[in-house]
């Protein structure tokens, strides 16, 4: 069984709590030195950092959410000077809700540290070809991969999302044995080589590695199955690194974290109350290397459980259930995460007030669509056909412009659908 | 091998050391830097119990040892060289080595003391030369070497280091941490480094930990704090008005 580094993966637990302690001290004493805005928050409830004494004391903290860190766009949630940062990424990049997201030397260090612990978890090694098939932008996730599978000596395509066909003939020609992707985006690929007649099993591909939305078992199936590879699922955040975070070992029995970056607790979203391991409830997550961006308590929004029983695989880091569903009004459409606030802003900005509507969300051929639709009311020039037209037409420019691909809108009659809930999710992950 | 959790520490009203946690491991190399006053000698004393620790714990294989009287840590396999090197000058080096030997003697005999006077004498040659002399007429980095080889006669299995580089030449410096590396690298010896110099500490050690004003700022792998330009700022104590320009 392959690990990456052994003395940390499969470490005894009380000599982790230890290193937590100590990461997580050193970071508290950075930010409160270094973060207006920890500074701040801390001071509002009496806290210093001498009164950090314990791993359980974190408790008393406040959370961080992603409006927090929207609200320090760009830099001031930075703890260290510009200078000292490498890299900027943001989160599905968009003017409305922006989030910065900067990384030293050492950060970036660190992720391609945990990305190769994935990789050769699952017997990645210098003989491998990886096909990075995410989409190389401004958000993080293939960088990761990029640097972690070099690191391990393996050779890197990359390629980018998209451009089916394309991907096949790669994937053929440059004799591809691992691919990282989405998951959707692996089923397309699978149906481009239907289409283009060529057998998977004349692929040398092995293994793939599918993460950034939610995916059930049963598409791991026909992910496995149509593409004849082994799929395993792989977690994280932009805003902490990016993919990597928590990992499937070949055992497949829940996502591996790396709890000597980052602390794990499981709280219950409404209350905010921890809940023990076992217990289904909102992610938080603490980090304790980060340097350029270290976050105290952040809100993921994902829901999951903690498992703290050792794996199988003889890592003794607590594991994470798969994600399948969230606890806040963000949803994953291909890939990149959307909320009705961002829909709504849209909205406004072209109507000038805020019509009801609904995000109706579905996957068609296995990829994702969206279909807003909009109530028409007194105030919506119902009798105006022409406004209503036009009406609908800057609003899918806008839409679509914002998140790169075409969407459907549509005018509905009041009382069409439910006006409290603001997306309607139609797609299984099952 | 060593672990310490939230220890504390006071000059009378100033509160020197908060909440430090920090842990080494056995065979390694760990180092502690920080600019001047920053706490990091007070830090050992702590360990070695001559300073008193108002609040935490520390453990020495397993066993709780905070604020166990100093001679005991001796027995318990600690050995402290201290900053300033603090041999007695007007004894001669045989004499301070044997001084030294005075635990070893009680708990293993004095057999072994000669014993280990002569691995001293093999491993450090110029000690064995100046045998003799007053320690007091030895040079600089000679006092140094005779202070580990004092440490090293109780036959320690965690050495802390205060500050072995001040006041001596650079080559000198390269010398003593050549010693302290071919300690761990031959006798499996875990060492505990305080230094100003971090460049030359972090080149030695694995893990380091930064340590301002009584408080660990950073920490990890000796390689990523090297390159890292926080690091030199603790380092040199320079106080930021403005995080960036």
């Amino acid at each position: 069984m392959p690990y990456w580094n052994e003395a940390i993966e499969c470490i005894d637990m009380e000599e982790l709590r230890q290193i937590q302690l100590e990461g997580l001290q050193a970071t508290i004493n950075r930010v409160y030195k270094n973060v207006r805005h920890y500074a701040k928050i801390f001071r509002e409830i009496d806290f210093v950092p001498e009164d950090l004494r314990s791993l359980d004391d974190l408790r008393g903290l406040p959370f961080l959410t992603r409006n927090d860190l929207s609200r320090n766009y760009p830099y001031d949630l930075f703890a260290v000077p510009l200078r000292e940062v490498v890299r900027l990424h943001t989160t599905s990049f968009n003017f409305d809700e922006p989030i910065v997201i900067g990384f030293t030397r050492n950060d970036m260090a660190n992720w391609t540290e945990l990305i190769a612990r994935n990789l050769f978890a699952l017997g990645v090694d210098r003989n491998d070809v990886i096909q990075v098939s995410l989409n190389f932008g401004s958000m993080s996730g293939p960088f990761g991969f990029n640097a972690g599978a070099e690191h391990i000596g393996a050779s890197v395509i990359p390629m980018s999302a998209g451009r089916f066909m394309e991907q096949v003939k790669v994937m053929r020609d440059f004799k591809t044995t691992v691919l990282i992707s989405n998951p959707t985006f692996a089923l397309q690929v699978a149906r481009s080589m239907d289409e283009m007649d060529i057998d998977p099993h004349s692929l040398v591909m092995k293994l793939g590695v599918f993460g950034a939305e939610p995916w059930g078992e049963g598409m791991r199936s026909e992910i496995e199955s149509r593409l004849h590879i082994q799929a395993f699922d792989t977690w994280g955040l932009t805003e902490v690194f990016g993919p990597g975070m928590a990992w499937e070992c070949p055992e497949k029995k829940g996502l591996h974290l790396a709890e000597d970056h980052f602390i794990a607790e499981v709280i219950d979203p409404k209350t905010g109350e921890v809940l023990p391991p076992g217990s289904e409830g909102e992610l938080v997550i603490t980090t304790i290397s980060k340097e350029a961006f270290p976050l105290i308590r952040f809100r993921t929004g994902d829901i999951t459980r903690i498992d703290e029983s050792s794996c199988p695989c003889g890592r003794t880091h607590s594991r994470i259930a798969r994600i399948f569903s969230r606890c806040d009004d963000v949803v994953i459409l291909r890939g990149v995460s959307v909320t009705p606030g961002r829909i709504g802003r849209i909205l406004e900005r072209i109507s000038g007030n805020t019509p009801v509507f609904q995000m109706v969300v579905d996957r068609k051929d296995d990829v994702d669509q969206l279909m807003i639709r909009i109530e028409i009311s007194d105030r919506f020039f119902f009798d105006e056909m022409k406004k209503q037209r036009r009406f609908v037409e800057e609003v899918h420019k806008a839409v679509s412009e914002s998140l790169g691909w075409e969407v459907d809108v549509r005018l509905v009659e009041a009382g069409t659908f439910d006006r409290y809930k603001q997306v309607l999710d139609m797609r299984r992950f099952d | 091998m060593l672990r310490l959790v939230n220890v504390n520490s006071c000059y009378g009203l100033v509160h020197v050391l908060k909440n430090v946690s920090l842990h080494v491991g056995k065979g390694e190399i760990v180092t502690i830097i920080g600019a001047n006053g920053a706490g990091k000698t007070t830090t050992l004393r702590a360990i070695s119990g001559l300073q008193p620790v108002s609040d935490g714990q520390i453990l020495f294989e397993g066993q709780v040892i905070t604020n166990m009287p100093a001679q005991k840590h001796v027995a318990m396999g600690i050995a402290h060289v201290p900053e300033g090197r603090q041999i007695f000058a007007p004894m001669s080096v045989l004499d301070n080595l044997e001084l030294a030997g005075l635990s070893a003697y009680r708990r293993f005999g004095r057999k072994q003391v000669k014993t280990d006077i002569g691995i001293i004498f093999e491993r450090f040659p110029v000690l064995k030369d100046r045998q003799g002399q007053y320690a007091g007429t030895l040079s600089g980095g000679e006092q140094q070497m005779l202070a580990i080889a004092m440490a090293l006669m109780s036959r320690p299995r965690l050495l802390l280091l205060d500050e072995p580089s001040m006041g001596l030449a650079p080559l000198i410096v390269k010398d003593i941490f050549q010693i302290i590396e071919n300690l761990r690298a031959e006798n499996g010896l875990t060492v505990l480094l305080i230094e100003q110099n971090a460049n030359a500490a972090l080149k030695i050690a694995d893990r380091g930990y930064v340590l301002e004003t009584g408080r660990i700022v950073m920490e990890g792998d000796a390689e990523k704090l090297l390159s890292n330009p926080e690091v030199k700022r603790a380092y040199l104590g320079r106080d930021q008005k403005e995080i960036w320009e």
